[in-house]
């Protein structure tokens, strides 16, 4: 066997002619020159210029590998394995089907043989795909045995594979065989391995997690301590419920106090902020050696995590939060480190509403990390001040937001547009207060030249008109803004908010000011820009413009029938039609300040009449449809015979014109309102139906078709890009200055003109005139926004919130069966655990049955411990019975610990330290359970406690 | 698990090394994800954090000449830690090949790949001193 020094292309013609033809099976040839690794490598280093040659050269080289793989000769066979996993490692090839020649090269007596079959395996097997991996049990088993005094070289791969790759059942047969390699050199590796198995097999806790405790101790190789509390870091983590590893917690203050290894301190403060919630004197216990390490350590990554475990665990302690603080604001100055900014940031970011002043503190950097570089910063520095909102500041910090965000890069102007939104959107508005100001605020959103999120600012504008009664007038003014703009209709982004604006204000008419002004917007012919769904939203909202202002119209003049018929009875006659109309303005003008005149309806009528009647010839049927029902009110209208007798001078009632005003006032009367979330569950099932529980059928039905539900409480809306329609709407009185946009923007269609009037004519665009900002005050403007504090002040007198209907009360979440799962095995896990360490272990070998009967009786007991710990009783009743309680398991605490004492002089230290602590840093809290210890009824039996105390 | 997944990938988006923990991907699946980390990373200037949140886990990387060290750790993973661990595996990587660069890796990757078994297992670091991880290659370099 050589290695090949033939150059490529020659081997490759011999290959490929004498090959192809015979067979695919292993001949001489291809053990004589079979190529190396290094001769794969360089000969796909030759033709990585282009992709083509490449992936040829890959097919080739997979090829030989499936005829090499075969052979009998292991050198030949172990070559070709390298190859395969280096291909599929680097190329993202399969090699699932090579799984059993990795497991043939296992037993081979020469050593570098099992290593490369182990680093396939390792690369490539998993539990849940390869079916072969139970025949590796007993290679794996051979390869672990125990042969002192050096260990063999081919243990590391071995455990490398096990604790990669182990499933279940590879887990329970080997976990004895790791015994011994848990007391041996390889102990960090064997922990890290036993991690894995305790992870898919709980049963093989009780065997293994003995001398997993016994690395921790004092006389262990600092190796195997850092790894032992690496791996008690992931348990802790990863349990659902921490507490077996409570009575562990003397060991971890240890090493907390003594380590002087970083690794090892960052682990230890994660196991402690993982069961500092679960002991409250556990906090009291590590302040100290945080503070210190906190204080005096170089490392900034030990650093970072006592910041992060002060804010987690010892958040209650001003001292130690403040120090904290100042560690951050370090982090935060850090000019030339974006990392430590970052996560400086992050760090605030975690303080939470309660510690402002912390935040305030550091305004400054906060706000000019909006302008970082880095998007991560600017991330970060917005999350930290959308978690700073209250209802208080809201108002002036979204405003400076939103002001910014037309500046910034259109990335994260829409990032602050999302944040704000979502903010402000959150729980049913519960921030705001003051509607009519978050409403403009919408509007303004939307003229960001950026912008992007249409679709969620559609969704609010119409989620508030229907929720939120008292913000209708002005949320009408800015729908009005919004159409009467020609520019936005050119922006497919905005057609759903320009939508959402058209429905607003047809369906809020009566607060309208100008219904003329709003009907010229609604057709103003720029509206054959917009897709034909949302110009139907348009047409319809003109529908009930019309019919608003003849109802509105015909009221006015029966209510002066009314009225005047009295007067006309006692005084002089009025000599013709227009002094009482005139007199109907004097009337009318007491309620309503704009009168509606019969010359203004007709000319609306007119106005509407022509515009929308070339659209009833239109392609689009929605567009057709709600055109011929405008045409067709208008054509109604204009039949009744009041109408002309009003126009002259008699006042005769018609009956048919009451009717159709009662008809159309009915067909819009009733109010829409939101939908709860839950309106489907109050329906009653019908007889006969039979709900479907699992919907995961559907999933093969459709396939990978995205299924995201409709968030639009309106009708959902395609939003289409805009095709310009060849027809031209209308030709209709309008003005000027739309036309020559419309000249501007469809020249090609006009006949040359001069170009000043064009130019004079024109308006700027909305996005020009954002976009010709200059960049440069964007420190300015920085600096003002500095100059707002995230500080709520005193509550200004304003109007009070108005009402919000909300319909949707704590929806409750349901876990799925996944989690279930999981979580059983987690408990599974724990329990086992538990019994190691509180020493009931009666049966090593546990059956699965047996543990989980342990486990669901722990979890009684666990329930009411927790409810001891975290419950946060409202009544002072609750309170005592809470204080009774704790006072029932302090008072058998006490008497554990009166047993340990015996056994263990080692903790009387520890006790001792710890109660001097415990009275000076809170010595109300103190003499509050000296007195509870007094108080404690005699008849309280010592059933409750779970957790010994190690620690006191 | 601490760490994830570690990936070396050169400045044209290559991979060069990948090594999961405990995390099974599809082949399809990890060639989304490399592309995607890699598209999100190589972005970055020298002057931006090495931090990026993904998916539901964090990277930490650092870039070595033509090379990026990716790793994906869990969110509550110390990030500068990480930092850290990424120089130490670089150290010893330079220290057995002196003055190591890509090709290296590509023409050693077997090497490399025992280098990090040393110092990695199921996500945990097990070895951080440079002449114990170095130590059974060198055995295996003597013997072969």
């Amino acid at each position: 066997r050589s290695e090949a020094p033939i150059p490529d292309p020659f081997w490759a013609s011999l290959s490929s002619s004498s090959m192809a033809a015979t067979s695919s099976s292993p001949s001489l040839v291809d053990t004589l020159f079979q190529r190396s690794l290094d001769d794969l490598i360089r000969a796909l280093r030759s033709s990585s210029s282009s992709s083509v040659l490449e992936a040829a050269a890959i097919a080739r080289a997979l090829d030989e590998i499936r005829r090499e793989i075969r052979s009998p000769d292991l050198d030949t066979k172990a070559v070709a394995l390298q190859k395969l996993t280096y291909l599929a490692s680097l190329h993202h090839l399969d090699m699932s089907w090579a799984a059993f020649h990795a497991l043939e090269l296992l037993p081979s007596p020469s050593l570098p043989h099992p290593r490369v079959a182990y680093l396939a395996a390792s690369l490539s097997f998993h539990p849940s795909s390869t079916d072969l991996l139970p025949l590796a049990t007993h290679q794996l088993r051979k390869h672990l045995a125990p042969s002192p005094p050096t260990p063999p070289p081919s243990w590391p791969p071995a455990l490398h594979l096990l604790a990669l790759a182990s499933s279940a059942d590879l887990a329970c047969h080997l976990a004895s065989d790791l015994l011994p390699i848990l007391s041996g050199p390889l102990r960090p590796k064997a922990i890290a391995t036993a991690l894995r198995a305790f992870a898919v097999c709980p049963d093989a806790a009780p065997v293994l997690f003995k001398p997993l405790v016994d690395c921790l101790s004092l006389s262990s190789e600092p190796r195997a301590v850092s790894a032992a509390v690496s791996a008690f870091c992931e348990l802790a983590l990863a349990a659902p419920d921490p507490s077996p590893y409570l009575p562990l917690a003397p060991e971890f203050y240890r090493l907390l106090v003594d380590s002087r290894n970083n690794w090892v301190l960052i682990k230890v403060l994660k196991i402690f902020a993982r069961l500092a919630p679960l002991e409250p004197r556990l906090a009291v216990r590590i302040h100290d050696p945080v503070c210190q390490l906190l204080r005096r350590s170089p490392a900034k990554s030990l650093v970072f995590e006592c910041i992060r475990t002060v804010l987690s665990s010892l958040s209650d302690d001003d001292a130690a939060v403040r120090l904290a603080v100042d560690k951050i604001k370090e982090f935060l100055a850090s000019d030339d480190d974006p990392n430590l900014r970052y996560l400086g940031l992050q760090a605030l970011a975690m303080l939470g509403p309660a510690y402002l002043w912390a935040v305030e503190e550091s305004r400054e950097v906060v706000i000019q990390s909006l302008n970082d570089t880095d998007t991560n910063i600017r991330h970060e520095a917005l999350c930290l001040i959308m978690g700073m909102l209250c209802e208080s500041n809201v108002v002036e910090i979204c405003n400076l937001l939103i002001q910014y965000a037309m500046k910034s890069d259109p990335d994260f102007a829409n990032e602050i547009l999302d944040a704000v939104l979502a903010t402000c959107g959150r729980n049913v508005y519960e921030l705001i207060v003051d509607f009519d100001w978050y409403v403009s605020l919408l509007g303004e959103m939307a003229r960001n030249p950026h912008c992007a999120k249409g679709d969620e600012i559609e969704r609010q504008l119409v989620d508030i008109g229907l929720r939120v009664r008292d913000a209708r007038p002005e949320l009408v003014l800015v729908a009005r803004d919004l159409l009467i703009d020609p520019a936005p209709l050119g922006n497919p982004f905005l057609c759903r908010v320009l939508s959402a604006a058209a429905w607003v204000s047809g369906e809020y008419v009566e607060s309208s000011r100008n219904l003329l002004e709003l009907v010229e917007a609604l057709l103003q012919p720029r509206t054959n820009l917009l897709s034909s769904l949302v110009r139907a939203v348009y047409i319809q909202a003109v529908f009930k413009v019309v019919t608003f202002s003849f109802i509105s119209f015909i009221k006015q003049i029966q209510a002066f029938d009314t009225k005047s018929s009295a007067d006309r009875n006692a005084a002089f006659e009025s000599e013709n039609g227009v002094a009482t109309a005139d007199k109907a303005v004097i009337f009318d003008s007491i309620d309503n300040n704009e009168t509606i005149k019969h010359e203004s309806v007709s000319h609306l009528l007119d106005f509407v009449e022509t515009t929308v009647g070339p659209l009833s010839e239109c392609d689009d049927v929605e567009i057709q449809e709600r055109a011929r029902n405008v045409l067709g009110l208008i054509h109604i209208i204009r039949e009744t015979r009041y109408w002309d007798i009003v126009a002259e001078h008699g006042l005769t009632r018609d009956k048919k014109i009451s009717e159709i005003v009662e008809l159309m006032e009915a067909a819009f009367s009733e109010e829409l309102g939101p939908v709860s979330t839950n309106a489907q569950k109050r329906d009653t099932v019908p007889e006969g139906l039979i709900l479907n529980e699992n919907l995961s059928d559907l999933a093969e039905i459709l396939g990978d078709i995205d299924v995201t539900p409709c968030t639009s409480i309106l009708f959902s809306l395609r939003c289409h890009h805009p095709t310009e329609t060849k027809e031209d709407s209308a030709p209709v009185i309008e003005p000027s200055s739309l036309l020559a946009e419309h000249r501007k923007r469809h020249g090609l269609y006009y006949l040359p003109t001069e170009k000043d009037e064009v130019e004079s004519n024109d308006y700027p665009l909305a996005s020009d005139r954002l976009l010709a900002v200059s960049h440069v005050d964007d420190a300015k403007d920085i600096v003002k926004l500095t100059a707002q504090s995230f500080i709520p002040r005193k509550a200004k007198p304003t109007k009070p919130r108005p009402v919000v209907i909300r319909l949707d009360e704590g929806d409750g979440v349901s876990s799925s069966g996944l989690t279930m799962v999981k979580e059983f095995k987690d408990d599974l896990l724990s329990g086992a655990i538990r019994n190691v360490l509180l020493g009931n272990e009666s049966k090593p070998s546990s059956s699965r049955d047996m543990s989980s009967d342990r486990t669901s009786r722990r979890g009684e007991n666990d329930a009411s411990n927790n409810n001891d710990l975290f419950s946060q009783p409202k009544e002072s009743n609750a309170l005592d019975g809470r204080e009774h309680r704790k006072s029932s398991s302090r008072k058998s605490r006490h008497h554990t610990r009166h047993k340990e004492k015996n056994g263990s002089p080692g903790n009387e230290d520890i006790e001792e330290t710890s109660h001097r602590h415990s009275t000076r840093s809170s010595r109300h809290q103190g003499r509050h359970k000296h007195r509870q210890r007094g108080d404690a009824p005699p008849d309280v039996v010592s059933q409750e406690p779970v957790i010994q105390d190690f620690l006191l | 698990m601490g760490i994830r997944f570690v990936l070396l990938v050169n400045k044209q988006g290559q991979t060069r090394l990948a090594q999961y923990y405990a995390e099974h991907l599809t082949l399809d699946e990890r060639r989304a994800l490399e592309g995607e980390i890699v598209r999100k990373c190589l972005a970055r200037t020298e002057q931006q954090c090495s931090f990026v949140e993904h998916r539901n886990y964090k990277i930490v990387y650092r870039r070595y000449a033509s090379l990026f060290f990716l790793v994906g750790v869990d969110n509550d993973e110390n990030e500068l830690a990480i930092l850290e661990f990424i120089h130490l595996f670089v150290e010893t990587m330079d220290r057995h090949f002196g003055n190591v660069c890509e090709l290296d890796i590509m023409f050693h990757l077997e090497k490399a790949h025992f280098m990090l078994e040393e110092m990695v297992m199921n996500g945990c670091i097990v070895e951080t001193s440079k002449s114990n991880i170095l130590m059974p290659i060198q055995l295996m370099d003597k013997a072969s």
